[in-house]
This record gives structure tokens, C-alpha cells and sequence, in this order.
């Protein structure tokens, strides 16, 4: 199809008449890709909207935790006639789909109370921060709820790789780097080929196919060489680049050597943006993660009780009650429902007094919470675009902040701007958190300032999020083992008498907004079927 | 340390944490599995330097149990270290930093039996704690 006409304004075609256009004119390849939009085809285990027909019978729900996972548990099962009633730790829906924008406050465990400075529209994700196509899941809710999307930036060629022990410190260009391993590395290939090192592994006939290939893969010259060429400057940048007029004559570059290019290390930073979720497309909600919790707040958000610290869970043959606190008056009081599906995370909920049995409360203690820092710096210019020419991506590099990653929206205003100026994991992590908001932001400025001079000058103010400090997660999400999935994970999610867990912990897809609508739809799948069987 | 009450917890952690100890290393060192999360792997180091057990409560154990050692309450809780009456014998803080607890991380592949050591030494002469009998490396080893 050389038009578009399924995205053209007011042209109408039903789905059976599209696919079957495609079908006919690009084969099936490029119908199941187009599938995928259409929420027909997913690489997450969301295979569409969920259907749970033949009544709720009276029963009634309480889910606990306003997150993703319990929103679409209420969602779900309110629309299927389940009296849900959810309670929420937070003085506001989301749970870790979350924004902070100008004039937002954090209180973080310790008691230090951050208010974000930033500039209108500026903002930072302090959780989850993109959506990979494959996470249909969400990207079903988003289109329901009438969440926009925009394309998040996850590989840019123009960003920086850097290390402290490479180039002197400079920082490389992703693209100079990619280019130099893939060229030197089809280089050798070629010459592996040609000296007729791999005969046993392929044909003559394939052999011939192969130097084709790797002479497109590596941009080599006529004589299977990775060197100072057009085809070489088209991929890692030009010496001088080609323009029009007097002064058009380009001027390639002078590529790496192959030693330098696999002493510096960066080739690791290649694999990051080829893993299913890095991929593009990816997204972002306009305007933040909090927009999806915006999104369903305007669903659900007459079923949820905010401020309500969960004390207690008991359940009996007939029903769950859960003893709750309401955190502003610290009135004590108690909810009771059928069926309890509980979102709370693992490192809360291990510490909340609960009868189920010696597998589910096995598992509910064995799943540890990852460290992770990320920090918001707002700067009075956007002068990776303006100076660096660098327009959202990501930076990676070894200094303790791990990557710089730049807004993927508000291209080209004249600032203020802000960028995620670390996201660490590991044993950086505690360290961080362990000192003064004030501290991090500092100490991430510092480091930035290696990578961008411009820092210094151009730095306005910062947030920060350390996620052992957040008071409603103690850490950023579960982290699990092979042996602990073994062991564990089936058992976490069986469903115990009347109490039932969901949420990303629940899930193979841990720390991502999919893992939790994948587990709760699977969860109260089950639930409905026990229902249905009475 | 009296005998009964925290050889009791002790075994309680122990069933409690079997299979917990490789989850937190895995998870930090290898994202791209197929438990993969909304975060990049990082080149940035995954071990903790300091050289005194001050050290590395200010650059570990704060983060959670805060710099004095007071704790703190949210939704769940980080008990306090200061004046803790389960610190009195030192298997007992020293199998928790080994193995993690609950939510708590395992901190056997950040930190060496050195640390280890000098850690909850730390913390048990300190934060209103006095209690005698220092921890060695060795003691850390045969708990890992």
C-alpha cells in the first residue's frame, strides 16, 4: 500500500475489509504487523479485551491498591456487576504511574519534603517512563481511556556513549560507535570468509550471499574493508557534512580503530536498544505517566477510598475483612467483602498481618525490591538540542548516574528544560538514597557536568526519588530469581481461599505497567470462573 | 544473646528466605532476562567501596534504616537499629545482611565479609547499642 488510508480523516473501512487489503497486497507478514494496532495480535500475553459474561452472582470485591493492577481489577469486574470498593494507601490514584510537574510535593520515608520547581509542562516519570508497542495491554487501556501517546525516544544515534576510561573522558557519539564495531566487525568476518575460515559452516553459494551482506551491514568498501569512506561517514558522521552550494563538498571521517572501538567497552551499550521492549516504537503518555492514572481515576475513581493504610487481613468461609487506618484522621475502620484481590506490594504487604496459607505467605517474603535512584534536573536552556544537536534518546555512560535521557517532547522551546539526569540501579542506588534530596540533586549535577560542561551554567533545580524511600513500595519492584520463580511464583499466584494478589510481582514482566494489567486480567479471569461454578 | 527467642527468629528468617538470596543479585546484573524491567543495564559499579563499617552503614543501611538509625513509617515500615534489643547477639543482624529479609535485598554480593563485619559491629556498638562480642569475616563466610 503506497497510501495510508486506514489513518486518513474520515475515511471509514471496517476492520475484515483493512486486513484483507494488506493481506492482498503485502502478504502475511505485513498483516500481522498491522494486526497489532488493532489489538489482535500482542507480543505480552494480552490477547484483548477481556470478557467476563454470565453475571457476578451478588459478589462483592475489595481490592486493595489504587495502582494499575487494582484500577483495572475494578474496572473490569465493577463492569462486569461486581460491587468493588478499593482502597488506597495514597492521597491520590496511580501508584507507580506517576508524574511530578511543577508544584507537586514528595514526602519521602525520613520526612524529607521536596516541592518540584520545574517550569510549566516540564515534568519527570519516576517509575515507569515508556510503552513498548509489545505491551498491548496498556496500550489498550490508553486508547480506552483516552490516554495520548507520543513517541518516546529510546535510541538516539546522535546521543552519547561515555566513559571515564575511554576517549579521555570525551564522550562518543552512539552512532560513531555503532558503526565502527559493526564495520570492523564485518571487516573480519569478510576476511574470515575470504581465507576460507568458515567452509564448514557455509556453502560457497552462501558464502557469496554472506560478503553481500556484511559489505551492507558494515558499510565496507568495493575490497571488503572498513575504512575512511562516503559509505562509512553516511553511518558514523561525517568529518565535514555535505550541504549545498559553494561550500557542499562533504568530507568523511576518519573511523576508529577496531582495538580502541573494543578496549572502550561501548559495544555493550548496543545490546540495550535491541531487547523487544527497547525497540521502536515506543511511547509515552502525553503529559506523563500520571496521565494513565488520570485516565482511569476518571473510570474508577468513585469506587476508591484514598488516604487507607491496610493494618490487617483476615478471611473466613464467608468473606475477607481488612482493618484499615484512614491516614489523615487515623479513624480505625474495617471493610468486608466477598473476595480481596490485594495489590500491595510484597515488601508492604510481607509486614501486614494476614492468614493465608504457608505457600502464599512463603512467597508473599521471598521476593526482595530492587534499589533505584532517578533524579529530574531542570536547566534555564535546552542545550543538548541547541549546542549538541541531541533531540530526546538516551546518554549512557559509567559515572554513577548511568544515563542522561533527554524529553521526548517540547522539542526546540526555548527552555527551561528538564532531563532525567540519573537512573541508577545497584549498589549506587542505596547510596544515593541514603543521603539529602538536596545531596543527590547535587551530586547528579556533578557528573552530568562531565558528560555536558553546560551544567554548570545552565542548572536551575532538581527532584529526586530514591525508591527505598518511597513510603508506599520500600523499593522500585520485585525482583525475582530463577530458584525464587521456581519456588515461589506459581504459589504467589493461586488464588488462596478468598485472597488473591495481583500486580506487576505477579508477573514475568516485573517493573513494568504490562506485568500488572497482565496479572490482574489473569487473576480475575480465575476469580470470575470460580464465580461462574459457584 | 538469649538462647531461645533469636535462635527461634533466626530459623523463622531462614524458612522464610530459602530460594530469596540469588534474586536480588540476578536481578540487578542481569535486567535483559526474560524478568526483565523498565530499567537499562548499568556499567556503573555494582559493589560498595568503604573502608569502616560507618562507611558502609552511611552508604547502604541508610538508605532504609536512615542515617540515625531511627527507622521510619509509611504504608509498611523499616524497623529502627538504634536501641534494638535483636542486635544483642551478632548472628542474628549479620544472617539478615547475608540473606535480605522480606523486601530487604540481600547484600551478600555487594558487600565483603570484611564489610559485613565491620557493619554490624558498627551497628551494634552504635545508635544507643552496646553490645560486646564483635563479628569476624570468618563468622560472615560460613553464613553465606
Amino acid at each position: 500500500m503506497t497510501d495510508t488510508p486506514q489513518f486518513a480523516p474520515g475515511f471509514a473501512m471496517n476492520k475484515r475489509e483493512l486486513l484483507s487489503l494488506i493481506g492482498k497486497s503485502a502478504g502475511a507478514g505485513a498483516m500481522l504487523m498491522a494486526m497489532a494496532p488493532l489489538n489482535q495480535a500482542h507480543a505480552s500475553t494480552f490477547t484483548g479485551p477481556i470478557k467476563l459474561d454470565g453475571g457476578a452472582k451478588g459478589k462483592s470485591v475489595l481490592v486493595l491498591g489504587a495502582g494499575v493492577a487494582g484500577m483495572v481489577a475494578a474496572l473490569e469486574l465493577s463492569r462486569a456487576g461486581y460491587e468493588v470498593k478499593v482502597l488506597e494507601y495514597n492521597p491520590r490514584v496511580g501508584g507507580r504511574a506517576w508524574t511530578i510537574k511543577g508544584g507537586d510535593t514528595f514526602t519521602e520515608l525520613g520526612g524529607a519534603t521536596q516541592t518540584c520547581e520545574f517550569a510549566e509542562g516540564n515534568y519527570i516519570n519516576p517509575g515507569p517512563w515508556r510503552i513498548p508497542t509489545e505491551h498491548g495491554g496498556l496500550i489498550h487501556y490508553c486508547q480506552e481511556l483516552g490516554v495520548a501517546l507520543e513517541p518516546f525516544q529510546q535510541n538516539n544515534y546522535n546521543a552519547y556513549l561515555h566513559s571515564t576510561s575511554a576517549f579521555g573522558g570525551q564522550p562518543q557519539r552512539y552512532k560513531t560507535i555503532q558503526a565502527d564495531y559493526y564495520g570492523h566487525v564485518s571487516e573480519l568476518l569478510a576476511k574470515a570468509v575470504n581465507q576460507n575460515a568458515l567452509n564448514d559452516a557455509v556453502t560457497a553459494e552462501d558464502a557469496e550471499i554472506l560478503l553481500e551482506s556484511l559489505r551492507s551491514w558494515g558499510a565496507l568498501d568495493s575490497n571488503m574493508r572498513y575504512v575512511r569512506s562516503a559509505e562509512s561517514a553516511r553511518r558514523r558522521g561525517w568529518s565535514k557534512g555535505p550541504g549545498g552550494g559553494l561550500t557542499a563538498e562533504p568530507i568523511p571521517s576518519d573511523p576508529l580503530d577496531i582495538s580502541t572501538v573494543l578496549k572502550s567497552g561501548m559495544w555493550r551499550n548496543i545490546g540495550t536498544h535491541l531487547s523487544n521492549e527497547h525497540q521502536h516504537a515506543i511511547f509515552q503518555p502525553v503529559g506523563g505517566m500520571g496521565q494513565i492514572a488520570a485516565g482511569f481515576d476518571r473510570a474508577v475513581g468513585h469506587l476508591i477510598r484514598l488516604n487507607s493504610k491496610v493494618t490487617a487481613i483476615s478471611q473466613d468461609d464467608s468473606g475477607v475483612t481488612v482493618d484499615y487506618m484512614d491516614t489523615r484522621t487515623e479513624e480505625r475502620l474495617s471493610a468486608r467483602a466477598d473476595y480481596c484481590i490485594c495489590t500491595i506490594p510484597l515488601s508492604v504487604l510481607a509486614q501486614i498481618p494476614l492468614n493465608v496459607n504457608a505457600p502464599l505467605a512463603a512467597a508473599i517474603k521471598a521476593v526482595p525490591y530492587r534499589p533505584s535512584v532517578k533524579i529530574g534536573l531542570e536547566f534555564k536552556r535546552r542545550f543538548w538540542e541547541q549546542d549538541e544537536q541531541i533531540f530526546g534518546g538516551i546518554t549512557s555512560t559509567n559515572l554513577p548516574i548511568s544515563q542522561i535521557s533527554y524529553p521526548s517532547y517540547g522539542y526546540g522551546s526555548r527552555g527551561p528544560g528538564v532531563l532525567l539526569g540519573a537512573y541508577t540501579g545497584g549498589a549506587m542506588s542505596y547510596e544515593l538514597t541514603g543521603q539529602s534530596p538536596a545531596q543527590r540533586v547535587q551530586r547528579a549535577v556533578d557528573w552530568g557536568a562531565q558528560i555536558h560542561p553546560q551544567y554548570r551554567e545552565e542548572f536551575m533545580n532538581g527532584i529526586s526519588v530514591g525508591w527505598h524511600r518511597v513510603p508506599w513500595t520500600l523499593g522500585c519492584f520485585g525482583m525475582w530469581s530463577e530458584e525464587s520463580r521456581a519456588t515461589h511464583y506459581r504459589n504467589l499466584c493461586e488464588i488462596d481461599g478468598r485472597f488473591m494478589v495481583a500486580g506487576e510481582h505477579a508477573s514475568y514482566i516485573g517493573g513494568w505497567i504490562e506485568g500488572a494489567i497482565t496479572s490482574s486480567l489473569d487473576v480475575i479471569e480465575r476469580l470470575h470462573q470460580r464465580v461462574q461454578a459457584g | 544473646m538469649t538462647a531461645k527467642t533469636p535462635l527461634a527468629a533466626l530459623a523463622a528468617v531462614t524458612l522464610a528466605l530459602s530460594g530469596a538470596l540469588a534474586a536480588g543479585a540476578d536481578a540487578q546484573t542481569a535486567p535483559a532476562s526474560p524478568v526483565g524491567a523498565d530499567a537499562d543495564s548499568t556499567a556503573a559499579s555494582t559493589t560498595i567501596s568503604g573502608p569502616t563499617g560507618a562507611d558502609v552503614y552511611a552508604n547502604v543501611c541508610a538508605a532504609c534504616h536512615m542515617p540515625d538509625a531511627m527507622g521510619a513509617v509509611g504504608a509498611g515500615f523499616y524497623p529502627a537499629l538504634a536501641n534494638n534489643p535483636r542486635l544483642l547477639g551478632s548472628r542474628y543482624p549479620a544472617y539478615i545482611v547475608v540473606k535480605g529479609m522480606n523486601g530487604m535485598p540481600p547484600m551478600a554480593d555487594m558487600l565483603d565479609d570484611q564489610q559485613i563485619a565491620d557493619v554490624v559491629n558498627y551497628v551494634r556498638t552504635n545508635f544507643g547499642n552496646d553490645y560486646p562480642g564483635p563479628i569476624s569475616p570468618t563468622e560472615i563466610a560460613a553464613l553465606r
